[in-house]
């Protein structure tokens, strides 16, 4: 297990993204002193992956931010928090920290994202968890579903209402969350 | 609204492709349709595998900048909420993969599938036109089973979308895609199993091109939308015009107030045939 490279369509080769997935990560209250104190070794995205569904919803946030770089319509201080906030469906940034960031805690199972060469040691040495594939097989055992469908409106909605069976439910809740993301602030 | 005109072979001139288009990709965007509004590539959402319509609504050069990109803004911006509804209503429509309004232009889910129009023309052309004076047979007849069917599906995916307070705005036969029915999907109400000929007019019906919808709960708006796509058939499928009737009568059990839509369709044809007379 290591450090995964990610490659996206229309993004240009010079910026580089590399992500993890740690599991039971026992310092996530360090972690998140480091981001207050705006400690510079600690410039990751560092995403709570109980409010994730998969890779194609973390690649949109990615996504997102990165397409914000490259416009310069960044709204936050950099892309690394630009992840954070475009997994929201506001643009309410407390708000996007609270639900897809660090809470001490409450925190278990932690992606990190970084938009530049990435040093594998320096995480292990300060994320205290079991690195783990970041795959949707990986990603689906530390998804909270009833959190999903509070931060995506999920509740009540006909479309996955009518849905029998729980894959194409799910499938269908991944795709509305992420227009709910392409959507955000509209 | 008519055949999407095949784009001139200038069209890369005339004025460049949004930014976004000039990053690298697995394959590069192939331009599908060249409108007078903009334009509609195919081109992939963050993985190779995953093909995605990109719209585009260029800079107009006439008019001044800010309002210009605030206009943009605005349309596909509606377009985009108008998708959101329709999608969580479980309206059939392109989910929305990513955009950005002020770069004007928005990624949706590629629709496998050709426009209806396509599957009914091919239809047609397949079949001999019927003999000028003869009787249709018994077996004529039945040979309309599968558009009638089409027609149905049709009725029923207008019927969801009114339902839903969403009026179209541009119905024609080109924006709305026939997508086949994965492996193992149930084939909905589809008849003459085995027909060969007939699988033309199978899979779902999708409903695309919301650049001109709007959100409204009036039977008027809901009728003229009907009166649209009635036109527009009758003049795309002259040969087909009378089956137009299947979809209404579809569309009258979709939702409590489509019997009082169908009335008031009555008075948008009358009004329209008035403004014909009148030239
Ligand atoms: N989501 C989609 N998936 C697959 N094909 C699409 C999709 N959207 C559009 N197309 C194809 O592109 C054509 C043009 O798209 P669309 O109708 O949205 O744009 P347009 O006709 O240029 O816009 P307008 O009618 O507002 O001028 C469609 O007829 C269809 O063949
Ligand atoms: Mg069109």
């Amino acid at each position: 297990m290591a450090l995964e490279r990610l490659q996206l369509e229309h993004i240009p080769p010079a910026y580089q993204v590399y992500a993890a997935f740690f599991r039971d990560v026992a310092n996530t209250d360090f972690l998140q002193a480091q981001l207050l104190a705006r400690n510079s070794e600690f410039e990751y995205a560092f995403v709570d992956a109980s409010s994730v569904i998969s890779r194609l919803h973390l690649l949109s946030a990615v996504y997102s931010a990165l397409n914000a770089l490259l416009d310069g319509t960044l709204r936050t201080p950099n892309v690394h928090s630009e992840i954070v906030v475009s997994l929201n469906v506001n643009n309410n940034i407390a708000d996007a920290y609270r639900r897809w960031g660090i809470t001490p805690g409450k925190t278990k199972d932690l992606i990190v994202v970084k938009t530049q060469e990435t040093i594998w040691a320096h995480l292990t040495e300060h994320v205290h968890g079991t690195p783990a594939p970041l795959t949707d097989v990986e990603l689906a055992l530390a998804t909270d579903w009833p959190k999903i469908r509070k931060y995506y409106r999920l509740n009540g909605v006909p479309a996955l209402e009518r849905l029998a069976d729980e894959g194409a439910r799910r499938k269908e809740g991944e795709r509305l969350a992420i227009m709910g993301m392409a959507l955000r602030g509209l | 609204m008519a055949a999407p005109a095949a784009a001139p072979a200038d069209a890369q001139s005339q004025f460049p492709p949004p930014k976004v288009l000039t990053y690298p990709a697995a394959a590069p965007p192939s331009l599908i349709t060249q409108g007078a509004e903009g334009r509609l590539y195919k081109t992939t959402h963050l993985l190779p595998d995953r093909p995605c319509a990109l719209k585009y609504r260029p800079p107009k050069p006439y008019r001044h900048p800010i309002l210009d990109a605030r206009l943009t803004k605005a349309r596909l911006s509606a377009e985009a909420k108008v998708l959101d509804r329709c999608r969580r209503e479980g309206v059939p429509v392109p989910a929305v993969y990513a955009m950005d309004p002020a770069a004007g232009w928005m990624m949706m889910e590629w629709i496998e599938g050709i426009p209806v129009r396509a599957a009914i023309n091919e239809w047609l052309g397949a079949r001999r036109p019927p003999e000028e004076g003869a009787e249709p047979s018994a077996e004529a007849a039945d040979d309309g089973a599968p558009l009638a069917d089409l027609m149905r599906r049709i009725g029923i995916a207008m019927g969801a979308l009114h339902r839903t307070g969403v009026v179209h705005g541009d119905l024609t036969t080109s924006n709305m895609m026939l997508r086949p029915r994965g492996e193992g999907q149930a084939v909905n109400g589809c008849v003459g199993g085995g027909d060969d000929k007939a699988k033309v007019l199978e899979g779902e019906v999708v409903l695309i091109d919301f650049g001109l919808a709007t959100q409204s709960m009036s039977d008027e708006d809901r009728a003229v939308d009907l009166y649209v796509l009635e036109r527009a058939f009758a003049s795309t499928h002259p040969r087909a015009e009378r089956l137009f009737a299947t979809v209404l009568e579809s569309y009258k059990d979709t939702f409590k107030k489509a019997p009082s839509v169908l009335v008031k369709l009555e008075d948008v044809r009358m009004r329209g045939r008035k403004r014909s007379m009148l030239g």
